[in-house]
């Protein structure tokens, strides 16, 4: 009798301490952001005594310029990246599918940026990046070219704050589509081979359209990503020249911290976490099409059979 | 065992290779060589190859730690020892709490099916999105009024753990599922309850899922620098923090920060390769199995 009796709580025995941490500490906090986001609010304050402003914050953040400036921004960050990032990543995947030695130290080498604290990539590139004594300005000098302003200029900025994120996160797509290109049937390479399509005709009729569901993962995961892309940018321009490389998080952060309104912060919080389920399920919604219109001509395939 | 043939590739191949693996260690190579100059060899304009290299970097960041005297040290700075110290706290404490909360979650959700892995895995693809920035403000407010834990290790540990649980019951979960339940009948057989059969049968085989797990959880719990930032006062700062600290001053010591970094640094990098084929097992799971 209470052997059966235990039995029958130990699943909740089992799940209640992960229940309760994130109700606690991940839940609650979302909840309360967006009641913040309805007040102003801040830092000394309780909670309590701030006062409630309703929309306030969100209009206010529609009609501030720089919100607005660094939406963009992010925008564009992401864009870039994600493309970038892309393009290069399922390039070299396609070039490095091959049979050699030493493929899995080279795998290894490829995820150590990824590993590393993003503090300390925007630590590395920042001492590339620097005026005097850096690598990039010291090689140009010594062939007799101009110095670039890697940071202090607004667009060199925007582009070495997205090359050090290109270099930090196009291994995660290499690693992803490469797992996905070695998981691929042999039996439909070997018969494109067979039938003689040529090393392009392979990639582009047989090997992408098989990758694409994974492709569009790894997609929808690192676009989440680059929209918390936050540390790199911090250490390498904290933002500046202006706002050029002001992405949301980090006006969030700065926001809460040097301005001190956390209401309005909060309200910015939430802008972003729509803008990402937007997103996300965009994502989620074509991916669905897709699968559908599959099915579909699988099925209407196999009806004319 | 067959010896396993590689395909013959031409040499431009290998050029490209070779690039590749330069672009992506040149940077960390970058940092361990300056960690090892003196300020002057950094500023100096001659080749960035040739100097000697010395610890005295290292030693200025770990003064608290040097058990002789460093003579080029005339002032102790214990800021980075006692945020090592934290660092290291913080992260193996979330981590352990973290895998035991997280698998006996993942084992209930698999074993006594109480949602489908579609939830499961919908409500980490949820949780992944959003972003540390937006549980800055009410995870501050809440850890600061409610909770009283602000500038304590605990109440930076309980953030790390409720941020990493979502991602480690589902990769767990992938690896419970493989686990023959007949193993676990015959074990119930012989009398073990729950518990045993949970510790003694299941963990043992979930080893490496377990690792995975264990170290994306350390990565984050190591690496992660802007709630740590919020809730940390002068005695809990991580390394992270300290580093950001001292590259807003405007006179940056190169030697010395980019010495921090690479201990910063080297937790990870000999994880990556100590544990590459796990890692690439956890990167992987979410996206090519689906």
């Amino acid at each position: 009798m209470q052997t059966a009796n235990a039995n029958r709580l130990t699943p909740y025995l089992f799940l209640a301490p992960a229940a309760l941490i994130m109700a606690v500490a991940l839940l609650y906090p979302i909840g309360y952001m967006i009641y913040a986001s309805f007040l102003d609010w801040n830092p000394s304050q309780r909670i309590g005594d701030a006062e409630f402003v309703g929309l306030k914050n969100y209009i206010g953040l529609l009609s501030d310029a720089a919100f607005r400036e660094s939406f963009f921004v992010t925008l564009k960050f992401a864009a870039v990246v994600v493309t970038l990032e892309m393009v290069l990543g399922v390039g070299l995947a396609l070039l490095l599918d091959r049979n050699i030695r030493g493929m899995s130290m080279l795998r290894t080498l490829f995820i150590l940026p990824m590993m590393i604290a993003p503090i300390v990539v925007g630590l590395m590139w920042r001492y590339m990046y620097h005026p005097s004594v850096g690598i990039f300005n010291r090689t140009l000098k010594s062939l007799g070219f101009e110095p670039i302003p890697w940071l202090s200029d607004g667009s060199w900025a925007f582009a070495s704050v997205v090359i050090a994120d290109v270099w930090q996160w196009t291994p995660f797509i290499f690693i992803l589509s490469l797992a996905a290109l070695q998981s691929l049937p042999q039996s439909a390479m070997e018969a494109a081979r067979i039938d003689g399509a040529t090393g392009w005709q392979q990639i582009v009729y047989i090997k992408l359209p098989l990758m694409m569901p994974v492709l569009i993962v790894t997609l929808l995961l690192r676009l989440i990503d680059a929209f918390k892309v936050l540390e790199v940018i911090l250490v390498l321009t904290n933002g500046g020249p202006g706002l050029s490389t002001e992405i949301l998080s980090l006006r969030i952060s700065r926001t809460a911290s040097e301005f001190r309104e956390l209401g309005e912060a909060a309200a910015m919080s939430n802008y972003l976490l729509i803008l990402l389920v937007i997103l996300t399920f965009a994502m989620f919604a074509y991916n669905k099409a897709v699968e559908a219109r599959a099915a579909r001509l699988r099925k209407a395939a196999e009806e004319d059979l | 065992m067959a010896e396993k043939i590689y395909d013959k590739q031409n040499p431009a191949f290998y050029a490209l290779l070779v690039a590749l693996v330069v672009m992506a260690v040149g940077p960390i190579v970058m940092m361990l060589t300056t960690s090892l100059k003196l300020n002057v060899d950094i500023m100096s304009d001659s080749s960035s190859l040739l100097f000697m290299p010395t610890l005295r970097n290292y030693e200025t960041a770990l003064c608290d730690f040097l058990w002789y005297e460093a003579p080029h040290i005339d002032y102790c700075d214990k800021t980075f020892g006692r945020a090592l110290v934290n660092s290291l706290i913080i992260a193996l404490v979330s981590t352990v709490l973290t895998l035991v909360i997280g698998c006996m979650a993942a084992y209930a959700l698999v074993r006594f099916r109480f949602m489908g892995r579609d939830t499961v895995s919908l409500s980490t693809l949820a949780m992944r999105m959003v972003p540390p920035a937006v549980l800055l403000v009410p995870v501050f407010g809440i850890w600061t009024f409610q909770f009283q834990i602000d500038g304590t290790r605990a109440g930076i540990i309980l953030v790390y753990v409720a941020m990493n649980l979502p991602f480690v019951i589902w990769i767990l979960q992938s690896f419970i599922v493989q686990v023959p339940i007949q193993l676990e009948e015959a074990a119930r057989m012989d009398g073990a309850g729950p518990f045993q059969v949970f510790f003694l049968v299941v963990l043992p085989l979930i080893k490496p899922g377990l690792a995975a797990a264990a170290i994306f959880t350390f990565r984050v719990a190591w690496n992660e620098f802007l709630l740590a930032n919020a809730l940390a006062d002068r005695n809990s700062r991580t390394v992270p923090v300290t580093i950001v600290n001292s590259i807003t001053e405007f006179d940056i010591d190169w030697g010395v920060i980019m010495a921090t970094g690479m201990l910063l640094a080297i937790p990870p990098i000999i994880f990556t390769f100590v544990a590459s084929r796990q890692i690439i097992t956890g990167m992987t799971a979410g996206a090519v199995k689906g």
